[in-house]
């Protein structure tokens, strides 16, 4: 799958960096050193992705996330040294796809990308089956099965996994969880999904490998790990 | 004692030098009377240092309308005087402010022993003087003999004329003395031509003051003071110097006073001995029981005497004891005194009969002690005849109760006179009489004496029916039982007395401990503000403030006994003084008397930490003269416990400062080592791929990369911790979870090893801060991966028990140094020949704490006891511990 990619860092070996991985992957790229070009570049290339640094010279990263949104379809991913997850959930909340923390590994920025280029204009309805390695999940029954060993899922158990694997490869935050598992109710505290996510990795999860099939992105959500 | 040895040169008298040294100095022009030309000499001694160049002044001169003063005073710079309105007058004072601001190097002030009007800043002329001389001005002023505070009553022996305003002899201390000095004859001429100014109220008294004999009298005063002087600073100077000379033996000279009228005489004695002997002199004061008894008069009268003391130089002892004569003979001993004066008593005859006189028992009891026996040259208000000791008339309740006993014991001897014979029956009397004596004291008892015999004697002697007594041996039956009445209740208000005395001890005794019990623990400053306020306001029944200096804007209100408080210019100005010149200051004291409050220093050593002010609610003085040694006592456990607090904190500062230090020093070598190596690493297989890639440049580009990655984090996160910026997020955090994100970012250290996670199932959740306990596993796993013999299992285990949920990290490996395990948290420790090796950078485990204690929680560290290796464990106290919530329910 090749796509238009706009880079928008004012580090120049940055940009090289990514220029290289993206291209090694098949994609287009152009790259832009600040807000002001990142728009105008948006504008004219119609790009499907833009990787977006937070810490631009001209304006906030974050105000950008809308303005590229409107002007076109693209899938924002932002790429930034900030770590606060305040900044990554407001990112998340302001439309964009993902989150990768500098410094980053080539290989899961470009998964990460891939993710976000397949769910991209794609409507988010969970998957009657979901597989990873010997584990398989029956949505529709709430059954969990594996290694032959069969485990029954409850309503909140399969609210929650359901709508990861809806999802699956992209960060989901606890806000987007709790309003569709606990119906809307906005403060239903976090630590009832820490509980539900708890029990769901004793189902889904080998003991030997807590993670490996649903990843804590600290302070901001779940993401369900699924083969790539 | 300091005669042992001679050479040294004494502290006490370098230190006055020393002090005089920035301090301005003193003449004193000393005259025998008015008119001797005292303020014409100080004029032309100042016109002359004005015309070497020296910056004169003239702060006040009275030239009285005499053309030659004036003349002389017109060639001055003359201080405006300040007006102050006093009762509708305008009375004019020196400017002392005015003088203080214009700083000139010479001021001359007359008539030093002159009263200020009231509302000065001090009641006294000397005292601004001495302001003047402390703010580093020389001052120039005229004296007569007469107002020398020690000579006073001399001088009124023989002129019958007592001046009321008087200067402290310590002030002619340190000054240089000009005697001012003409020939009685030319005085008595120059009186008589109209040349010499007197007040209008002195007149009536002066045929007799200026006789002949009596000025050459106070001329040889005179002269004699000043020789004196100038004998006490030669001997001050020759001490400074080491220079051994002829000392006065170690003389110690002691004074007793007391509350009655001519206390002042003795004082003023003890103070001319003591000069002439040069020897150190105090006054005591024997607190007996009889002080309860004083009234306002007597404590008034008691205070003067101590005020008059300090003012003369002594000091001032108060003893506690039961007798006058123990007292005296204690504080002898104590102080080693040689010389004791003491004043002739008043008492009659009678009185020295039946309790000794206390003189006779004083020279008898203490052959070592020199003792004076001066007469108290007033008579007390009234005279004192055979008196029954001091006591309480009794209540009315006893006189009935006695009554009762009496008439009860009447009729039991009616009752049984047949059985009874006469004596027996007396015997029987004895009991009210002593029942009435003990718990209701003499007077009650005397009654009961006197009831019972006249009841005995009525209806039991014969001729019963009758007062009259016809047998010698009933006689002696009366007397006895009045005797016994005398006796049991001298015995038992003895005891009482005791009692009452010890009673009294212990309380200020508890007072104190308790003070000091509540400052010990405290370890904030304005904690022990309002401590020391509160309880010096409870214990006095007073209104306290506690003001410390704040950083060089005067004092500020530390504490206060009352909340809604300020304090006015007035007081603050009087606090100021008091903390600047370490003496009491406003009301009841000699400075700024005009305040309300009364203002102590704070004083521990030579550092005055605070000024303590006291108030009563009704504007009164704050203290009676028998509460200030207690106060002394708390004020100066006060004082060493904020000095201790003072001296904590600078600990601590220079420890913090110390800590900083050591910490950069190691992180400037931690730097230096753990970016360059990787750094270079980097670099040089990066040089190294022009010339072809092989997969172990990129491992290693990639390795070291991480490394510098993970040493970067680490540094930032030990900056949030030296910053004290860790904002806490806290948030209920499920194990596995926590364990799960950890695993997932060490991935990489975690290389070759197995996790074996034993988090049981229904463990509860935890209320920390996600990011940091992330940080914390991921340094431990970090840790682990690092020192693990690779292959082994790393095992996370997690355990619930006594209401702490222990969450440890387990490797197998060489495990940590035993007995040092705890050290291993500390910054940049690592374990000789352990780290480098791996790559770690000494901080990861110092983050693991900080982190952990930051949340609450504590960190361990130990050796594995099933087989080598190292166990690290995060601790969550009960207090972190979600209960179990249900997630299903339908919200």
């Amino acid at each position: 799958m090749s796509a238009k990619i706009l880079v928008v860092d004012d580090e120049q070996s940055i940009r090289r960096l990514l220029r290289n991985t993206l291209e090694r992957a098949g994609h287009q790229v152009v790259e832009a050193v600040d807000g002001r070009s990142a728009l105008a570049m948006a504008a004219i290339e119609k790009p499907n992705a833009v990787l977006l640094d937070l810490g631009l010279p001209d304006r906030d990263g974050l105000e950008l996330v809308p303005l590229l949104k409107k002007e076109g379809d693209t899938v924002i991913l932002v790429v930034s040294a900030r770590d606060a997850t305040d900044q990554k959930v407001a990112a998340l909340d302001l439309g964009a796809a993902d989150y990768v923390t500098k410094p980053f590994d080539g290989e899961e920025l470009l998964a990460r990308l891939r993710v976000a280029l397949r769910h991209h204009g794609v409507s988010e309805t969970a998957p009657k089956i979901f597989r990873k390695g010997d584990l398989e999940v029956d949505l529709d029954q709430r059954i969990a099965r594996r290694g032959g060993v069969e485990a029954h899922l409850t309503r909140k158990e399969h609210d929650v996994l359901a709508l990861l694997a809806a999802n699956v490869g992209r960060v989901v935050t606890h806000q987007r969880i709790l309003a569709a598992a606990w119906h809307g109710s906005e403060d239903a505290p976090v630590e009832y999904l820490r509980i539900v996510i708890r029990n769901l990795r004793q189902k889904v999860e080998e003991p030997g490998a807590v993670g490996s099939v649903i990843a804590n992105e600290l302070g901001v959500g779940y993401r369900l790990l699924g083969d790539s | 004692m300091r005669a042992g040895e001679p050479d040294r040169p004494d502290p006490d008298a370098l230190l006055r030098q020393a002090s005089q040294e920035s301090r301005g100095r003193l003449k004193i022009f000393l005259g025998a009377a008015p008119g001797v030309g005292k303020t014409y000499e100080m004029l032309t001694d100042g016109a002359a240092r004005a015309r070497d160049g020296v910056d004169v002044v003239i702060g006040v001169v009275e030239t009285h309308g005499r053309a030659e003063t004036e003349a002389l005073v017109r060639g001055h710079e003359v201080m405006p005087r300040r007006a102050i309105p006093y009762e509708g007058r305008t009375l004019s004072e020196m400017d002392l402010d005015a003088i203080l601001e214009r700083a000139p190097r010479l001021v001359l002030v007359d008539e030093l022993a002159h009263t200020n009007a009231p509302g000065s800043r001090h009641p006294k002329r000397y005292q601004d003087v001495e302001e003047l001389l402390g703010a580093g001005i020389d001052v120039y002023s005229t004296l007569n003999i007469q107002h020398i505070e020690s000579l006073n009553d001399v001088v009124a022996s023989f002129t019958r004329v007592r001046v009321r305003e008087t200067v402290p002899d310590s002030i002619l201390e340190t000054a240089e003395i000009e005697v001012v000095d003409i020939p009685p004859d030319e005085l008595i001429e120059r009186l008589k031509a109209g040349k010499v100014y007197l007040p209008q109220e002195a007149t009536r008294a002066l045929s007799h003051f200026f006789s002949k004999s009596n000025l050459s009298a106070l001329r040889e005063l005179a002269l004699r003071r000043a020789a004196q002087a100038v004998d006490a600073q030669m001997l001050d100077h020759v001490r400074a110097l080491g220079v051994g000379g002829t000392w006065a033996g170690g003389e110690r000279i002691v004074v007793a006073i007391n509350e009655l009228p001519g206390a002042d005489g003795l004082v003023r004695a003890a103070k001319r001995s003591a000069d002439a002997l040069h020897a150190p002199w105090t006054a005591v004061y024997i607190e007996t029981q009889r002080a309860q008894s004083f009234g306002e008069a007597e404590h008034r009268q008691l205070a003067a005497v101590m005020n008059l003391t300090t003012r003369l130089g002594g000091s001032v002892a108060t003893v506690p004891a039961i007798s006058i004569v123990d007292g005296i003979k204690a504080y002898l001993k104590d102080a080693r005194a040689t010389q004791l004066i003491v004043g002739k008593s008043h008492r009659s005859r009678m009185f020295e009969l039946r309790h000794g006189s206390v003189v006779d028992r004083l020279v008898r009891e203490t052959p070592d002690v020199a003792v004076h026996v001066l007469p108290l040259d007033a008579s007390p208000a009234q005279p004192r005849g055979f008196r029954i000791p001091r006591g309480p008339w009794g209540s009315r309740r006893g006189y009935l109760w006695t009554t009762a006993m009496v008439a009860g014991v009447t009729a039991a001897a009616s009752a049984l006179f047949h059985i009874l014979d006469l004596g027996n029956v007396a015997l029987l009397y004895l009991l009210p009489v002593m029942v009435a004596a003990t718990l209701f004291g003499l007077r009650t008892g005397l009654f009961a004496g006197l009831a019972s015999s006249l009841a005995y004697n009525f209806f039991f002697l014969p001729p019963t029916g009758t007062l009259t007594v016809n047998n010698p041996e009933n006689v002696i039956s009366i007397l006895v039982l009045l005797g016994v009445a005398i006796v049991t209740s001298q015995l038992t208000s003895r005891v009482r007395a005791q009692a009452d005395m010890a009673a009294a001890s212990a309380r200020a005794n508890a007072a104190l401990a308790g003070f000091l019990r509540r400052l010990t623990p405290l370890g904030d400053p304005v904690e022990l503000a309002r401590a020391i306020c509160e309880d010096v306001a409870r214990l006095f029944d007073l209104r306290t403030v506690l003001l410390v200096p704040s950083g060089g804007t005067g004092l500020v209100i530390q504490a206060a006994s009352d909340l809604q408080f300020r304090l006015e210019t007035m007081e603050l100005a009087a606090a100021q003084w008091a903390y600047d010149n370490g003496t009491p200051t406003g009301k009841g004291s000699g400075t700024l008397a005009a305040s309300d409050w009364y203002f102590q220093p704070l004083r521990a050593g030579e550092n005055v930490q605070g000024v303590l002010g006291l108030a009563k609610e009704n504007g009164e003085d704050p203290l009676r003269p028998d509460q200030l040694p207690l106060l002394t006592s708390l004020v100066d456990q006060a004082a060493l416990a904020l000095e201790r607090l003072r001296l904590e904190e600078e600990m601590r500062d220079v420890d913090v400062v110390r800590t900083r230090d050591r910490l950069r020093a190691a992180l400037l070598s931690s730097v230096s080592h753990d970016l360059r190596t990787p750094l270079t690493a980097v670099m040089a297989a990066a040089a190294e791929l022009h010339h072809g890639v092989t997969p172990d440049l990129i491992a290693t580009i990639e390795a070291e990369a991480a490394r510098l990655n993970r040493f970067v984090a680490n540094l930032l996160d030990m900056a949030r911790v030296e910053a004290g910026a860790l904002n806490l997020k806290v948030e209920a955090v499920d194990l596995t979870d926590a364990v799960a994100g950890a695993a997932h970012d060490a991935r990489r250290s975690l290389e070759g090893h197995a996790i074996q996670l034993a988090v049981p199932p229904a463990m509860p959740l935890v209320k920390v801060d996600q990011q940091l306990l992330h940080h914390c596993l991921l340094n431990l796993l970090d840790n682990a991966g690092r020192y693990a013999d690779p292959g082994s299992p790393i095992i996370i285990e997690a355990a619930h028990s006594f209401g702490m949920l222990k969450l440890s990290v387990i490797d197998e490996g060489p495990g940590l140094p035993p007995g040092r395990e705890a050290e291993v948290f500390e910054t940049f420790r690592r374990f000789e020949g352990s780290d480098r090796a791996v790559g770690g950078t000494g901080l990861g485990l110092a983050i693991v704490k900080a982190f952990s204690e930051a949340m609450g929680m504590t960190v361990e560290a130990a050796n594995r006891t099933d087989r080598t290796g190292a166990r690290f464990s995060l601790c969550f106290p009960s207090p972190l511990i979600v209960r179990n919530s249900s997630p299903e329910s339908e919200l």
